[in-house]
């Protein structure tokens, strides 16, 4: 048979990524190369933008953040083999549930405010994601296309909101009124102050923080509970969960709400933490970068955690290499990002059978 | 047009017999990765004569016969036919070669014609109008000639299966096929239709064709084959004519040990009973009706058996009383319980006493990517000895798996091994582990040896007669009839979804089933 080679764990995790990684970089090189630009500087500039500084760590890990969320929610959904395409979606209707408590209760002190916030965040995108699941488990309905469906939902309802409702009155940007202090996160570095260290002055928040917390519960969730284990079996081999008494229809509509709820999240971060007050697409494409994120995570939370951060880098270090080098503009960038989806994601087999054969023959020959 | 080799001149097959062998095989090789699935296998098959291939499940008689017909390449060692050394890339290398062969699945288009499925790939021309009816004519002559009658303008889907197996003869031969490889093709069939089958496949060898027969069946090599070889560990271990063997020989060279056929029981002592299933009408999901107003009883300390070709509602009639589906009418009760109106899923009903080893091992009751030890909480994961708080106990689900594996000798006892690396035979003894440690007072097994070895086999069957001993009860589900008179103290048969008789195990014969299997009503049915 040739299916899948099997690798060792420590190449399956570690080795197969990154050499994955290289050859996205590789092309995307000669794509600079044609632009005419070097490209040894531009990933000098690339890898300087993201983690050169203080400055430039602290915006990666920003951006991070909101990734390991929408990261999460995509994983969760995938163990119990729904493919989640709306954390999008789930992370707008979430995060307007969090800005909607950060309105009312700005006056608040902060530390009362955040359990509600969160507790908000998570009920809005789960309630998002919930509809989709029950559709899928109730009518057959394909999660794929109603998470599609449901992003666009997610955008309009925003857009006549935030049009019509939420506006700040005599404005014309779309834009809530600011939240008050209680409505803040705390920057890292005022955090960081406060025990004696100094950090520059960046968007990275207490969100941050939270986003390991939840990357933490998640993998005991998934890997140390009853629940996750019957999260598992109906992803993994359907029939076999009916025959164990766990039903395929429950854990669909329950890894959707728990998948929502990941994805509301990325709210505490960029209006918590960043923006202060509800904005017209906030979240900004971080759900569907958060697809990436799983893909090349391998669904698990550490691996998560590692493509947040380089998703971020990408993001952070790709802005810094539009402005030094004009030539290279956004649109390069997201292009070297899609090289990255494209070889960690859809050609991750690419390599496999290559580098399995290489490490049989050296343990062979050793 | 493609030729069709209908009659080879007689002298040269007579030429040909008395000079070479029509298939040989010498010194194949073949390793997938660290799997050594041939070791210089050499046989030879002469033609006019009906050879046997056996083996316990990965003895590599499969990947032997996929080498002859061109799926796989072996990696020495040669292939002749009628003497000539051939290469077979591919299987239309094989076909072209003589070489036809039919899968233990049929490899039909279900809704084409029989016509349409034998020219399927050997159309002959752009048209299809002239193919077919020169094809109808080579078919009509081929179903004379070898007693191979089949409807032509019969849809497949429509044809009972012994006469689908028909069409996959057909098709080799219609594309010249001189050797012919089955692969375990009485599985599908009842004993009747097997008799008739081997009657055809007389006719084949009288007409000088070379038969290989590939089975597991000991008793159906004794009856129709002329040699037999026996594989074990991707090698030969023995080439004999089989007038000169015993089944007892054929199954020690098999296993590599001495074994038991039969297994000893002592009479039944039936008690109290224990499940009761009242006019059970089970619908699939197209409403089709599979289980027909089936009504039943099994009682403390007996092993009731459930005999049927494969497809007349036993699996659905398991499932249904397992839990894994819901009947449209009757009930089920068990243990003063009414588990259709309480609607209790087959975790509820494990809870009450009520275990399943499903047909479909490694589709319905394994998760194969998950470790052993994942595996062995299956169905029972929310149990309190497998949980500690709201996490779930790695050194209980540990040590759980290793005295179930200890009790049960799965090889190798490692629990953190990927369930899908064990052996057939191992899988299944640790989901019997699973289920039979539960104390269960029912136990409903389906197919039990089903892809398992010889010497599993026996294990198992030892085991359910134990659990019948302590008093439990065993409903036995299985298309092997071997295995149901060898077993049951009850045997029920099941066609077209109905129990069309009752027979008590000590008087059962395998005619006398055969003929129920086949729907002529016997003995207590209503």
């Amino acid at each position: 048979m040739s299916a899948p080679r099997k690798l060792p764990r420590w190449a399956e995790l570690g080795l197969l990524p990154l050499v994955n990684l290289t050859a996205a970089l590789l092309l995307s090189g000669l794509v600079v190369r044609l632009l005419g630009e070097s490209p040894w500087a531009a990933l000098k500039l690339l890898a300087d933008g993201a983690f050169g500084s203080q400055e430039a760590v602290g915006y990666t890990l920003y951006y991070a953040t909101s990734y390991i969320f929408t990261g999460l929610a995509v994983a969760v959904a995938y163990h119990a083999g729904l493919f989640n395409i709306g954390a999008e979606g789930q992370a707008y209707v979430g995060g307007l549930c969090t800005g909607l408590v950060c309105l009312g209760l700005g006056t608040w002190p902060f530390w009362a405010v955040l359990p509600l916030a969160v507790a908000a965040g998570a009920a809005g995108g789960a309630a998002w994601a919930f509809i989709p699941g029950w559709l899928q488990a109730r009518r057959g309905s394909h999660i794929v296309i109603t998470t599609i469906m449901f992003n666009f939902l997610a955008a309009a309802l925003m857009t006549y909101l935030l049009v019509n409702v939420l506006i700040r009155p005599g404005q014309q940007s779309p834009e809530s009124r600011e939240f008050g202090p209680g409505g803040v996160m705390p920057p890292l570095h005022e955090l960081l102050a406060k025990v004696g260290l100094t950090f520059a002055s960046t968007p990275l928040n207490l969100s941050f923080v939270l986003a390991l917390l939840a990357a933490g519960f998640v993998a005991v969730f998934i890997w140390r509970t009853r629940w996750g284990y019957a999260l598992r079996v109906a992803g993994e081999n359907a029939a076999a969960a009916g025959y164990a008494g766990i039903s395929p229809a429950r854990v669909t509509i329950g890894a959707m709400l728990l998948s929502g709820a990941l994805a509301g999240g990325l709210g505490l971060n960029e209006l918590m933490g960043a923006q202060h007050r509800i904005l017209i697409d906030f979240p900004g494409g971080a759900g569907f970068v958060g697809i990436a994120v799983a893909l090349m995570g391998r669904n698990r939370p550490l691996g998560v955690i590692g493509a947040a951060i380089l998703f971020g880098a990408l993001a952070q270090g790709g802005s810094q290499l539009s402005f030094d080098m004009p030539k290279v503009n956004r649109d390069m960038v997201v292009v070297i990002q899609g090289l990255v989806i494209l070889f960690c994601g859809a050609l991750e087999n690419v390599f496999r059978g290559p580098l399995a054969r290489l490490l049989g023959q050296r343990e062979g020959g050793a | 047009m493609r030729a069709v080799r209908l009659n080879p001149c007689p002298s040269v097959v007579e030429d040909l017999h008395s000079i070479y062998p029509a298939l040989e095989l010498r010194g194949i090789e073949k390793r997938f990765g660290a799997v050594h699935a041939n070791r210089g296998v050499s046989m030879s098959v002469a033609a006019g004569s009906i050879h046997g291939l056996i083996g316990e499940n990965g003895a590599g008689k499969s990947t032997l016969m996929n080498i002859v017909y061109g799926f796989h390449q072996p990696d020495a060692g040669e292939i002749l036919v009628n003497g000539k050394r051939v290469t077979l890339p591919a299987p239309h290398a094989a076909i072209a070669a003589g070489i036809g062969m039919v899968h233990q699945h049929f490899m039909l288009v279900e809704n084409f014609s029989v016509l349409e499925n034998v020219v399927l790939g050997a159309e002959g021309g752009r048209r299809l109008a002239g193919g077919l009816a020169a094809a109808r004519a080579a078919l009509e002559k081929l179903g004379r000639d070898y007693g191979l009658e089949v409807p032509l303008d019969a849809v497949v889907s429509e044809l009972p299966v012994g006469l689908q197996q028909r069409v996959e003869i057909l098709k080799a031969l219609y594309r010249g096929a001189e050797i012919l490889i089955l692969d375990e093709p009485t599985a599908v069939l009842t004993p009747q239709e097997t008799t008739q089958f081997f009657q055809m496949l007389a006719r084949l060898r009288e007409q000088g064709k070379a038969v290989i027969l590939v089975t597991h069946k000991l008793r159906e090599i004794m009856s129709i084959t002329d040699r037999v070889t026996v594989m074990r560990q991707g090698a030969v271990v023995g080439e004999i004519a089989t007038k000169e063997t015993t089944m007892r020989e054929l199954a020690e060279k098999m296993v590599g040990r001495a074994v038991l056929l039969k297994v000893e029981k002592g009479p039944a002592q039936p008690g109290e009973v224990l499940l009761e299933a009242k006019n059970l009408v089970v619908r699939n999901t197209n409403n089709v009706t599979r289980v027909k107003d089936v009504s039943f009883s099994l009682r403390a300390g007996e092993i009731v058996g459930i005999a049927g070709v494969a497809g007349n509602g036993q699996s659905e009639l398991l499932e249904a009383l397992a839990g894994m589906t819901a009947p449209s009418e009757g009930e089920i009760r068990f243990r003063g319980r009414y588990l259709v109106r309480e609607q209790l899923d087959p975790k509820a009903r494990r809870r009450l006493g009520l275990a399943h080893v499903p047909e479909d091992r490694l589709r319905v009751g394994v998760v194969a990517r998950f470790s052993a030890q994942l595996n062995a909480i299956l169905g029972y994961h929310d149990r309190a000895a497998y949980n500690r708080g709201p996490l779930l106990d790695r050194a209980a689900i540990v040590a759980g798996c290793e005295a179930k594996m200890q009790e049960f000798d799965v090889r190798p006892p490692n629990p953190a091994l990927r369930l899908g690396a064990f052996s057939g035979g191992n899988q299944q003894k640790l989901v019997l582990a699973r289920e039979i440690d539960a104390d269960p007072a029912v136990l409903l097994v389906g197919q039990p040896t089903r892809g398992v070895d010889i010497g599993a086999i026996e294990f198992i069957h030892r085991r359910l007669v134990a659990l019948r001993d302590a008093g439990k009860a065993v409903l036995l589900v299985s298309v092997e009839l071997d295995e149901i008179l060898g077993l049951a103290d009850r045997i029920l048969v099941m066609n077209g979804g109905e129990i069309v008789g009752e027979v008590a195990g000590a008087a059962a014969t395998e005619e006398k089933l055969g003929l129920m299997m086949a729907g002529v009503r016997g003995e207590g049915s209503a």
